[in-house]
């Protein structure tokens, strides 16, 4: 969809943007190779994944693992690495394999 | 409005008594010959407690340029100081400073580049710099110094304008000769340079605001255009402020001054210094019977193009000099401007390009005569020896 953009006359001077958290707005799922997929079944919310992810793009609610904001995760692979080796609840999935969903929602 | 005071100072002096009375919110600076005792004085104003700017020391120009821009950015009013290698180390910051639309004031104390090492005064530090969208105001001497970094925020903070200004003035010539200097009382500067409103701060905390994104061939255009409209405010910002200040101190300034100008039929253009020895000369040559004028340069960006072209249109010769080359051009970076200024004048003099001054060459009024002299030939012969031309050097 072709957006109408603005002329030099209606931006903000500098280059500057106002408002704030403008990068949630700025997709950069599209980035990703490999997706984490979380195995419910095995996960302990032990939240070590929510605290390494350099995206927050791990998203929990109530303590309780929600799976991952796929708009912003660039696929890095650290959640997995980071999840106990013990428990291996998240696993890094070739995104072709998901060719026929879309590459940027959520999940869970 | 309370008197000032009469002062000896130099150059360099007057410019760190302007700092004082405008104390702006965050000085940043490294020291640098010949403008080093801008930022010496100045601290120790603040060491002292005389005024409650956070000064910031820095280990480079180009950090010093970098935490300017981050201040202002932040919702500061911001002033350095620097001269030749360390404006040229700024160079990215300064493209940095202009694009962010930050209104920082610089003193910007001419000094020669290098190589060979020179630390004397010349013009090819700010003339390299007359790209990056920074307004430059020159100064012949002490006082114009100080008036122009007084004048210098009201220009660059106008909401039409948001340009950062540089003050230029000689290095050595100006920033290290003392001079007599009329500065304005305390509080008299301090109300004429007014409260800083900030457009779009960073610390406003609950209006959040991005500076610096990546702007690429979407909008990039676009940011740029409205910096040639900000420069285009700034013609008008320069005028209404030197307005202001002659109201209160009886000096007035505008885009340029000219000196028996009007009824000239040879003239002389200059930037700083050199433009009160052409004074000299061209009066000893009027008694003698040459109708000579000459033209002084304030504003060399945005350069006044109409305005020169009406006040210059009538000469018969024109003589530019320039106290910086463009190697590879035919002539300095004034003489070009100059020169187109006057193409598409109805009336336009032979326009002839001296460069003069290099690495803190003193020009003399004997030199002065001569150069005058060799302008008078060319209007009486209608011969041009030579169009760009260097003055002062050994064969």
């Amino acid at each position: 969809m072709a957006e109408k953009k603005k002329g030099w006359k209606e931006l903000p001077l500098g280059g500057a943007i106002p408002g704030g958290g403008t990068s949630h707005a700025y997709v950069t799922g599209g980035w990703r190779t490999f997706r984490p997929v979380l195995d419910r079944k095995k996960c302990t919310n032990c939240m070590i994944c929510w605290v390494f992810c350099p995206d927050s793009s791990v998203i929990f609610k109530d303590g309780k693992h929600q799976g991952f904001d796929l708009a912003h995760c660039k696929g890095c692979g650290i959640c997995a690495e980071e999840c106990p080796k013990k428990i291996q609840a998240i696993t890094m999935v070739e995104e072709t394999e998901f060719k026929n969903e879309g590459v940027c929602h959520a999940e869970g | 409005m309370p008197k000032g005071k009469v002062a000896g100072l130099t150059g360099n002096e007057a410019m760190a008594e302007a700092m004082r009375q405008i104390a702006p919110d965050v000085v940043a600076a490294y020291p640098i010959t010949p403008s080093t005792q801008v930022v010496e004085n100045f601290s120790q104003f603040v060491a002292d407690g005389k005024v409650p700017t956070n000064f910031v020391t820095t280990e480079s120009e180009h950090s010093a340029m970098s935490a300017c821009i981050g201040a202002a950015a932040a919702g500061g009013r911001v002033m350095t100081a620097t001269s030749s290698a360390g404006l040229a180390l700024m160079w990215e910051m300064l493209y940095v400073a202009s694009g962010l639309r930050l209104p920082i004031v610089m003193a910007t104390v001419n000094r020669a580049l290098s190589a060979p090492l020179n630390i004397h005064g010349d013009h090819s530090d700010s003339m390299g710099a007359r790209d990056s969208g920074w307004i430059q105001l020159y100064g012949e001497n002490a006082q114009e110094a100080y008036d122009n970094a007084l004048m210098a925020f009201g220009i660059a903070e106008d909401p039409a304008v948001r340009l950062p200004v540089m003050c230029c003035y000689d290095g050595f010539t100006i920033s290290h000769a003392i001079e007599r200097v009329e500065l304005l009382a305390d509080d008299a500067a301090k109300k004429f340079v007014g409260a800083y409103k900030p457009l779009l701060p960073m610390l406003d905390i609950k209006h959040p605001v991005t500076y610096g994104a990546v702007d690429l061939q979407d909008y990039y255009t676009e940011h740029k255009r409205q910096q040639v409209e900000g420069m285009a405010g700034a013609r008008g910002a320069i005028l209404r402020e030197a307005e202001r200040y002659a109201k209160l101190t009886g000096r007035s300034y505008g885009h340029f001054a000219t000196h028996r100008l009007e009824d000239a039929e040879v003239g002389v253009l200059s930037l700083s210094s050199s433009a009160g020895t052409m004074r000299e000369v061209i009066d000893e040559l009027r008694e003698q019977g040459i109708r000579a004028g000459g033209l002084k340069l304030r504003v060399f960006r945005p350069f006044p193009a109409a305005e020169l072209a009406a006040a210059l249109g009538h000469l018969k010769v024109l003589a530019v000099l320039d106290r910086a080359d463009s190697f590879g051009a035919f002539g300095g970076p004034v003489f070009h401007e100059v020169r187109s200024a006057l193409y598409d004048a109805p009336q336009r003099p032979r326009v002839v390009n001296y460069i003069y001054g290099l690495g803190g060459r003193d020009l003399s009024l004997e030199e002065g005569r001569q150069l005058l002299r060799r302008v008078k030939t060319i209007a009486d012969t209608g011969k041009v020896d030579s169009q760009y031309d260097y003055l002062q050097v050994r064969a």
